[in-house]
Protein backbone atom coordinates (compact mmCIF):
# COMPACT_ATOMS: atom_id res chain seq x y z
CA UNK A 1 0.00 0.00 0.00
CA UNK A 2 1.42 3.51 -1.20
CA UNK A 3 1.71 5.93 2.32
CA UNK A 4 -1.08 7.71 1.30
CA UNK A 5 -3.83 5.35 0.39
CA UNK A 6 -6.82 5.38 1.81
CA UNK A 7 -5.42 7.88 4.04
CA UNK A 8 -7.30 11.20 2.96
CA UNK A 9 -10.92 11.51 2.79
CA UNK A 10 -12.86 12.36 0.01
CA UNK A 11 -12.62 15.54 -1.65
CA UNK A 12 -12.20 17.85 -4.86
CA UNK A 13 -8.81 18.11 -4.78
CA UNK A 14 -7.80 13.76 -3.45
CA UNK A 15 -10.53 12.86 -5.99
CA UNK A 16 -8.94 15.35 -8.54
CA UNK A 17 -5.58 13.54 -7.79
CA UNK A 18 -6.33 10.37 -7.87
CA UNK A 19 -7.71 11.02 -11.55
CA UNK A 20 -4.76 11.74 -12.54
CA UNK A 21 -2.84 9.36 -11.01
CA UNK A 22 -5.48 7.16 -12.76
CA UNK A 23 -5.06 8.85 -16.12
CA UNK A 24 -0.95 8.24 -16.10
CA UNK A 25 -1.69 4.76 -14.91
CA UNK A 26 -3.98 3.85 -17.42
CA UNK A 27 -2.39 5.58 -20.30
CA UNK A 28 0.97 3.74 -19.59
CA UNK A 29 0.05 0.07 -19.37
CA UNK A 30 3.35 -1.43 -20.56
CA UNK A 31 3.16 -5.12 -20.84
CA UNK A 32 5.55 -7.96 -20.11
CA UNK A 33 6.83 -9.86 -23.06
CA UNK A 34 4.59 -12.89 -22.57
CA UNK A 35 3.89 -15.15 -25.24
CA UNK A 36 3.03 -19.05 -24.69
CA UNK A 37 1.13 -20.36 -28.10
CA UNK A 38 -0.51 -19.30 -31.47
CA UNK A 39 -2.15 -16.07 -29.25
CA UNK A 40 1.12 -14.34 -29.00
CA UNK A 41 1.01 -14.49 -32.52
CA UNK A 42 -2.40 -12.30 -32.54
CA UNK A 43 -0.64 -10.78 -29.73
CA UNK A 44 2.55 -9.55 -32.35
CA UNK A 45 0.08 -8.22 -34.64
CA UNK A 46 -1.44 -5.90 -32.07
CA UNK A 47 1.42 -4.52 -31.41
CA UNK A 48 2.46 -3.51 -35.13
CA UNK A 49 1.61 -0.65 -37.22
CA UNK A 50 -1.83 -2.38 -38.72
CA UNK A 51 -3.67 -2.62 -34.92
CA UNK A 52 -0.58 -0.26 -33.30
CA UNK A 53 -1.65 -0.94 -29.27
CA UNK A 54 1.06 1.98 -29.33
CA UNK A 55 -2.48 4.07 -29.83
CA UNK A 56 -3.39 3.39 -26.25
CA UNK A 57 0.18 3.53 -24.51
CA UNK A 58 0.28 -0.21 -23.94
CA UNK A 59 2.97 -0.31 -27.10
CA UNK A 60 5.97 -0.71 -24.87
CA UNK A 61 6.42 -4.39 -24.67
CA UNK A 62 8.99 -4.63 -21.52
CA UNK A 63 11.84 -7.61 -21.59
CA UNK A 64 11.25 -7.41 -17.80
CA UNK A 65 8.37 -8.03 -14.67
CA UNK A 66 10.23 -5.07 -12.92
CA UNK A 67 9.01 -2.70 -15.37
CA UNK A 68 5.95 -3.86 -16.40
CA UNK A 69 2.06 -3.39 -15.74
CA UNK A 70 -0.04 -5.84 -17.75
CA UNK A 71 0.34 -9.75 -18.12
CA UNK A 72 -1.35 -10.87 -21.24
CA UNK A 73 -1.40 -14.50 -20.83
CA UNK A 74 -1.22 -14.92 -24.84
CA UNK A 75 -1.62 -18.75 -25.19
CA UNK A 76 -1.73 -22.50 -23.45
CA UNK A 77 -0.49 -22.06 -20.26
CA UNK A 78 1.07 -25.83 -19.29
CA UNK A 79 1.82 -26.94 -15.40
CA UNK A 80 5.15 -27.24 -16.20
CA UNK A 81 4.59 -22.84 -17.47
CA UNK A 82 2.28 -22.18 -14.87
CA UNK A 83 4.87 -22.04 -11.73
CA UNK A 84 7.39 -19.70 -13.87
CA UNK A 85 4.06 -17.80 -15.20
CA UNK A 86 2.86 -17.47 -11.21
CA UNK A 87 6.47 -16.15 -10.54
CA UNK A 88 6.85 -13.58 -12.92
CA UNK A 89 3.62 -12.37 -11.89
CA UNK A 90 4.96 -12.10 -8.54
CA UNK A 91 8.13 -10.62 -9.85
CA UNK A 92 5.69 -7.68 -10.92
CA UNK A 93 5.59 -4.13 -9.59
CA UNK A 94 2.32 -3.06 -8.13
CA UNK A 95 -0.43 -1.91 -9.95
CA UNK A 96 -0.34 -5.06 -11.95
CA UNK A 97 -3.27 -6.72 -14.21
CA UNK A 98 -3.61 -9.64 -16.02
CA UNK A 99 -5.46 -10.32 -19.43
CA UNK A 100 -6.38 -13.93 -20.03
CA UNK A 101 -5.83 -14.08 -23.88
CA UNK A 102 -7.97 -16.74 -25.87
CA UNK A 103 -9.42 -20.17 -24.91
CA UNK A 104 -6.52 -21.62 -23.46
CA UNK A 105 -5.85 -19.15 -21.10
CA UNK A 106 -9.50 -18.62 -20.01
CA UNK A 107 -10.60 -22.37 -19.28
CA UNK A 108 -7.87 -24.86 -21.13
CA UNK A 109 -9.52 -24.69 -24.30
CA UNK A 110 -9.30 -27.45 -26.71
CA UNK A 111 -7.03 -28.64 -23.90
CA UNK A 112 -9.98 -28.99 -21.40
CA UNK A 113 -10.77 -32.62 -21.58
CA UNK A 114 -8.15 -34.18 -22.39
CA UNK A 115 -5.09 -32.14 -22.39
CA UNK A 116 -3.38 -33.65 -19.39
CA UNK A 117 -0.55 -31.31 -19.41
CA UNK A 118 -2.33 -28.11 -19.09
CA UNK A 119 -3.55 -26.19 -16.67
CA UNK A 120 -7.31 -25.70 -17.25
CA UNK A 121 -7.55 -21.87 -17.34
CA UNK A 122 -4.92 -19.19 -15.94
CA UNK A 123 -6.91 -17.65 -13.15
CA UNK A 124 -6.24 -20.90 -11.26
CA UNK A 125 -2.83 -19.40 -10.48
CA UNK A 126 -2.76 -15.55 -11.32
CA UNK A 127 -6.00 -13.17 -10.79
CA UNK A 128 -7.68 -12.55 -13.91
CA UNK A 129 -8.18 -9.08 -15.13
CA UNK A 130 -10.08 -9.24 -18.35
CA UNK A 131 -10.72 -12.60 -20.12
CA UNK A 132 -10.81 -12.32 -23.66
CA UNK A 133 -12.55 -14.94 -25.83
CA UNK A 134 -11.71 -16.50 -29.32
CA UNK A 135 -9.38 -19.08 -30.26
CA UNK A 136 -7.24 -17.40 -30.86
CA UNK A 137 -9.01 -13.71 -30.72
CA UNK A 138 -8.02 -11.20 -33.13
CA UNK A 139 -6.04 -8.15 -32.74
CA UNK A 140 -9.15 -6.14 -32.00
CA UNK A 141 -10.81 -8.15 -29.27
CA UNK A 142 -7.47 -8.19 -27.25
CA UNK A 143 -7.92 -4.26 -28.14
CA UNK A 144 -10.81 -4.12 -26.81
CA UNK A 145 -9.82 -5.72 -23.44
CA UNK A 146 -6.98 -3.28 -23.17
CA UNK A 147 -9.98 -0.43 -23.35
CA UNK A 148 -11.72 -2.19 -20.50
CA UNK A 149 -8.91 -2.45 -18.27
CA UNK A 150 -7.97 0.89 -18.79
CA UNK A 151 -11.74 2.40 -18.02
CA UNK A 152 -11.56 0.00 -15.00
CA UNK A 153 -8.22 1.64 -13.96
CA UNK A 154 -9.50 5.06 -14.57
CA UNK A 155 -12.30 4.63 -11.87
CA UNK A 156 -10.22 3.00 -8.86
CA UNK A 157 -9.62 5.00 -5.89
CA UNK A 158 -5.87 5.52 -5.66
CA UNK A 159 -5.01 7.59 -2.49
CA UNK A 160 -8.55 8.95 -1.98
CA UNK A 161 -9.80 7.22 0.99
CA UNK A 162 -13.34 4.50 0.26
CA UNK A 163 -16.33 5.40 1.58
CA UNK A 164 -17.79 2.53 4.08
CA UNK A 165 -21.26 1.37 3.52
CA UNK A 166 -22.63 3.58 6.34
CA UNK A 167 -20.89 6.79 5.14
CA UNK A 168 -22.89 6.07 1.50
CA UNK A 169 -26.13 5.05 3.26
CA UNK A 170 -25.29 8.25 5.23
CA UNK A 171 -24.93 10.62 2.52
CA UNK B 1 45.19 27.86 -9.07
CA UNK B 2 46.87 29.56 -12.33
CA UNK B 3 43.11 28.67 -14.31
CA UNK B 4 40.90 30.27 -10.75
CA UNK B 5 43.02 33.58 -10.57
CA UNK B 6 42.42 34.29 -13.95
CA UNK B 7 38.67 33.48 -13.30
CA UNK B 8 38.49 35.68 -10.59
CA UNK B 9 40.57 38.56 -12.96
CA UNK B 10 37.32 37.98 -15.47
CA UNK B 11 34.72 38.10 -12.85
CA UNK B 12 36.06 41.65 -11.06
CA UNK B 13 38.03 40.40 -8.44
CA UNK B 14 40.85 42.31 -7.38
CA UNK B 15 43.89 40.30 -8.29
CA UNK B 16 45.83 40.44 -5.01
CA UNK B 17 42.81 38.73 -3.29
CA UNK B 18 43.09 35.04 -3.06
CA UNK B 19 39.49 33.49 -4.64
CA UNK B 20 37.78 30.45 -3.43
CA UNK B 21 35.76 27.98 -5.07
CA UNK B 22 32.88 29.24 -3.19
CA UNK B 23 33.70 32.77 -4.43
CA UNK B 24 34.21 32.17 -8.04
CA UNK B 25 30.77 29.48 -7.90
CA UNK B 26 29.04 32.70 -6.77
CA UNK B 27 30.83 34.93 -9.35
CA UNK B 28 29.73 32.73 -12.05
CA UNK B 29 26.30 32.89 -11.36
CA UNK B 30 26.77 36.62 -10.97
CA UNK B 31 28.07 36.82 -14.36
CA UNK B 32 27.24 38.52 -17.45
CA UNK B 33 26.17 36.60 -21.19
CA UNK B 34 28.90 35.67 -23.16
CA UNK B 35 32.08 35.30 -19.84
CA UNK B 36 33.27 32.19 -18.94
CA UNK B 37 31.05 33.04 -15.54
CA UNK B 38 28.14 32.93 -17.86
CA UNK B 39 28.79 29.55 -18.78
CA UNK B 40 29.66 28.62 -15.29
CA UNK B 41 26.43 29.74 -14.38
CA UNK B 42 24.51 27.82 -17.34
CA UNK B 43 26.04 24.35 -16.00
CA UNK B 44 24.74 25.60 -12.56
CA UNK B 45 20.98 26.17 -13.52
CA UNK B 46 21.51 22.74 -15.55
CA UNK B 47 22.58 21.00 -11.75
CA UNK B 48 20.35 22.08 -9.87
CA UNK B 49 17.18 21.65 -12.32
CA UNK B 50 18.53 18.09 -12.45
CA UNK B 51 19.25 17.24 -9.18
CA UNK B 52 15.78 19.12 -8.19
CA UNK B 53 13.46 17.03 -10.91
CA UNK B 54 14.95 13.78 -9.87
CA UNK B 55 14.23 14.68 -6.34
CA UNK B 56 10.85 16.05 -7.00
CA UNK B 57 10.15 12.64 -9.03
CA UNK B 58 11.16 10.35 -6.57
CA UNK B 59 9.70 11.93 -3.57
CA UNK B 60 6.68 11.86 -5.48
CA UNK B 61 6.02 8.01 -6.76
CA UNK B 62 6.94 7.31 -2.97
CA UNK B 63 4.03 8.93 -2.09
CA UNK B 64 1.70 7.38 -4.55
CA UNK B 65 3.06 4.13 -5.51
CA UNK B 66 1.90 1.31 -3.88
CA UNK B 67 4.91 -0.39 -1.99
CA UNK B 68 3.87 -4.61 -1.40
CA UNK B 69 6.98 -6.03 -0.91
CA UNK B 70 7.86 -9.93 -0.91
CA UNK B 71 9.93 -12.61 -1.09
CA UNK B 72 8.88 -14.02 -4.34
CA UNK B 73 9.50 -10.17 -5.71
CA UNK B 74 12.87 -10.11 -4.54
CA UNK B 75 14.19 -12.92 -5.88
CA UNK B 76 16.09 -12.76 -9.03
CA UNK B 77 14.39 -12.41 -12.45
CA UNK B 78 15.47 -15.17 -14.48
CA UNK B 79 12.74 -15.17 -17.37
CA UNK B 80 10.59 -16.94 -14.73
CA UNK B 81 13.36 -20.23 -14.09
CA UNK B 82 14.32 -20.03 -10.41
CA UNK B 83 17.38 -19.56 -9.97
CA UNK B 84 19.66 -22.05 -8.34
CA UNK B 85 23.50 -21.75 -7.12
CA UNK B 86 25.96 -19.12 -6.84
CA UNK B 87 26.51 -16.72 -9.72
CA UNK B 88 30.38 -16.33 -8.55
CA UNK B 89 30.90 -19.21 -10.74
CA UNK B 90 34.81 -19.78 -12.88
CA UNK B 91 34.49 -18.68 -16.37
CA UNK B 92 37.27 -20.03 -18.51
CA UNK B 93 40.38 -17.93 -18.89
CA UNK B 94 40.12 -18.03 -22.63
CA UNK B 95 37.30 -15.40 -22.80
CA UNK B 96 39.98 -12.94 -21.28
CA UNK B 97 41.68 -13.47 -24.49
CA UNK B 98 38.94 -13.12 -26.91
CA UNK B 99 38.09 -9.40 -24.48
CA UNK B 100 41.35 -8.64 -25.27
CA UNK B 101 41.21 -9.43 -28.72
CA UNK B 102 38.10 -6.76 -29.13
CA UNK B 103 39.38 -4.25 -27.43
CA UNK B 104 41.99 -4.02 -29.92
CA UNK B 105 39.65 -4.10 -32.68
CA UNK B 106 37.15 -2.04 -30.78
CA UNK B 107 39.70 0.91 -30.64
CA UNK B 108 40.40 0.50 -34.12
CA UNK B 109 36.47 1.63 -35.27
CA UNK B 110 36.71 4.53 -32.85
CA UNK B 111 39.68 5.69 -34.21
CA UNK B 112 38.59 4.68 -37.92
CA UNK B 113 35.40 6.80 -38.07
CA UNK B 114 36.48 10.49 -37.05
CA UNK B 115 39.41 9.42 -39.38
CA UNK B 116 36.70 9.36 -42.08
CA UNK B 117 35.36 12.40 -41.42
CA UNK B 118 38.35 14.22 -42.08
CA UNK B 119 39.68 12.39 -44.74
CA UNK B 120 39.30 14.09 -47.42
CA UNK B 121 41.09 17.30 -45.65
CA UNK B 122 43.99 15.64 -45.12
CA UNK B 123 44.30 13.84 -47.59
CA UNK B 124 47.77 11.46 -48.24
CA UNK B 125 48.75 11.96 -45.17
CA UNK B 126 45.99 11.21 -42.73
CA UNK B 127 46.17 7.93 -44.93
CA UNK B 128 49.64 7.08 -44.27
CA UNK B 129 49.17 7.65 -40.65
CA UNK B 130 46.14 5.43 -40.26
CA UNK B 131 47.73 2.79 -42.71
CA UNK B 132 50.46 2.60 -40.20
CA UNK B 133 48.23 2.37 -37.09
CA UNK B 134 46.26 -0.32 -39.17
CA UNK B 135 49.14 -2.14 -39.91
CA UNK B 136 50.18 -2.41 -36.18
CA UNK B 137 47.01 -3.97 -35.47
CA UNK B 138 47.22 -6.62 -38.26
CA UNK B 139 50.45 -7.23 -37.14
CA UNK B 140 48.47 -8.16 -33.57
CA UNK B 141 45.57 -10.36 -35.45
CA UNK B 142 48.52 -12.39 -36.74
CA UNK B 143 50.06 -13.38 -33.68
CA UNK B 144 47.01 -14.23 -32.15
CA UNK B 145 46.11 -16.52 -35.31
CA UNK B 146 49.69 -17.93 -35.45
CA UNK B 147 48.67 -18.54 -31.32
CA UNK B 148 45.32 -20.33 -32.37
CA UNK B 149 43.59 -17.71 -29.62
CA UNK B 150 41.28 -16.80 -32.75
CA UNK B 151 39.94 -20.48 -32.67
CA UNK B 152 37.78 -21.69 -29.52
CA UNK B 153 39.38 -25.59 -29.70
CA UNK B 154 42.78 -24.86 -29.37
CA UNK B 155 45.34 -26.49 -32.13
CA UNK B 156 46.98 -29.64 -30.17
CA UNK B 157 50.09 -28.68 -28.46
CA UNK B 158 53.74 -29.33 -29.83
CA UNK B 159 56.14 -30.92 -27.83
CA UNK B 160 59.36 -29.32 -29.39
CA UNK B 161 61.79 -32.18 -30.25
CA UNK B 162 65.02 -32.21 -28.70
CA UNK B 163 68.35 -33.36 -30.64
CA UNK B 164 69.96 -34.52 -27.67
CA UNK B 165 70.66 -37.72 -26.93
CA UNK B 166 67.86 -38.62 -24.43
CA UNK B 167 68.00 -42.61 -22.91
CA UNK B 168 64.42 -43.68 -23.89
CA UNK B 169 64.45 -45.97 -21.02
CA UNK B 170 66.86 -46.45 -17.94
CA UNK B 171 68.16 -49.38 -17.44
CA UNK B 172 69.09 -49.59 -13.53
CA UNK B 173 71.39 -52.80 -14.16
CA UNK B 174 73.12 -52.00 -17.03
CA UNK B 175 74.43 -48.57 -15.00
CA UNK B 176 76.18 -50.40 -12.14
CA UNK B 177 75.26 -48.61 -9.59
CA UNK B 178 73.16 -49.32 -6.66
CA UNK B 179 71.98 -52.85 -6.62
Amino acid sequence: MSPLENKLSEGFLVTQLDTVINWARRSSVWPLSFGLACCAIEMMATGFSRYDIDRFGSGVFRATPRQSDLMIVAGTVTHQMASRLKLLYDQMAEPKYVISMGSCANSGGPYWQHGYSVLKGVDKVVPVDVYVTGCPPRPEALLDALLYLQNRVIKKRTIARSRTPVEIAGA
Amino acid sequence: MAAGRNLGTQAGLTPGRSASSVTLFVQAATGREGTVEFHFATVLVFMLVGVGFILFTLSLSRIVRPRIPGAEKATTYECGERPTGSPWIRFNIRFYVVALIFVVFDVEVVLLYPWATIYKQMGLVSFVYLLIFLVSLLEALAYVWKKGDLEWIRPAVRRPEVAAPVPQKHDVSASGGRQ
